[in-house]
């Protein structure tokens, strides 16, 4: 479909995304209402992932670009997956560390006034 | 290589997996996209890359300090009529940033059409979308640095919260205004007829596009990370 004329979709898929797009943000918004939990953090992760990915699949026309093209530019980011895994695992270990050599947190939060 | 070839190569072009073998191998470039499209997304991988830098960092961060996180839906809340509304600007921030992405789409469309007037028209309101959320921005940094939240200390808890702040929003809004002028200067070429002098070519709408759209990507991540999470 990408012709020599480049990407022209009919208009309605553009309001049906941008639709779904303030829906779905609503819905992100909603879970700050939430207790937190693994529920919350589940939907917050879904409720990202289907933004995103109507973004760079419709607003960015990547759904409609050869595989080449989608293969080159979105399996490279997988690898940020391990770079998570690893910081979070040194992270908790940091963190282990820290209480066991200079003990609990002392700090004294106040609560944020406006 | 003559025309009939080249238009009967076209013809039987492979896709799927077949078609992967086919575009790397081919001896010619690689992704039959104009080369400004292709070399934005390569842009865009790296930048993904820096993004992920710093949220991750962020994330460390944040499970490494044994202090307390501040509580975002606290710390970015406003008071509007004597009532506590979390995350309220953070929140149309956000619905900013996505009906600047939809007049930016609609943009690219009626460049394809060769509409002129619209696309101009639609760029300037996503450009201006693009100001007001870096205005909110603006508003935000002021008011947390009068209530004493600076890179290094902070008194609603983790200094890191600070650090992680400035750094990833003050990115992602120094992006949103290098976009605003990168589509002012578009917008302008636009109207003034300098693609219709140079072939009548509009992709580089859809390529200005390309980048506005990541922009609002990023924002869904740092949103679901640094604010709800």
């Amino acid at each position: 479909m990408a012709s020599a004329e480049g990407q022209q979709h009919p208009l309605k898929i553009y309001w049906i995304m941008w639709g779904a797009l303030f829906v779905l943000s609503g819905f992100s918004y909603a879970t700050d209402f939430m207790p937190d939990g693994a529920l919350r953090t589940a939907l917050i992760l879904t409720f990202m992932m289907l933004k995103a990915g109507g973004i760079v699949w419709i607003f960015m026309h990547m759904g409609w670009e050869r595989l080449s093209l989608k293969l080159a530019i979105l399996a490279p980011p997988v690898a940020i997956l391990v770079l998570i895994w690893l910081m979070s695992y040194e992270g908790h270990y940091v963190e282990n560390n820290r209480i066991d050599n200079y003990g609990e947190s002392t700090f004294e939060p106040e609560a944020p006034h406006h | 290589m003559s025309e009939a070839v080249m238009g009967s190569e076209a013809a039987i072009e492979p896709t799927g997996k077949r078609g992967v073998e086919h575009d790397f191998s081919r001896d010619k470039q690689v992704f039959p996209v104009p080369w400004g499209k292709a070399m934005m997304w390569i842009f865009l991988l790296s930048d993904t890359f820096i993004f992920s830098c710093f949220l991750v960092s962020y994330m460390k961060v944040r499970i490494s300090t044994t202090d307390p996180w501040p509580n975002p839906s606290e710390v970015f809340g406003l008071t509007l009529f004597g009532v506590s509304v979390p995350l309220l600007l953070i929140a149309i921030m956000t619905f900013v940033l996505i009906t600047s992405s939809g007049t930016m789409a609609l943009a690219v469309n009626y460049g394809y059409r060769k509409d002129r007037k619209k696309t101009f028209w639609l760029m300037v309101a996503t450009a201006l979308l693009g100001a007001t959320f870096v205005s909110m921005q603006a508003f935000e940094w002021t008011k947390l640095i009068m209530e004493g939240v600076r890179p290094w200390e902070n008194p609603f808890g983790a200094a890191q919260f600070g650090s992680s702040f400035f750094m990833i929003t003050g990115f992602h809004g120094m992006h949103v205004s290098a976009g605003v002028i990168y589509l002012l200067v578009v917008a302008n070429r636009v109207r003034n007829g300098f693609y219709e002098r140079r072939g009548g070519k509009y992709e580089i709408v859809e390529i200005a596009g390309l980048y506005w759209h990541f922009v609002d990507l990023v924002w869904v991540f740092i949103f679901a990370f640094f604010y709800l999470w």
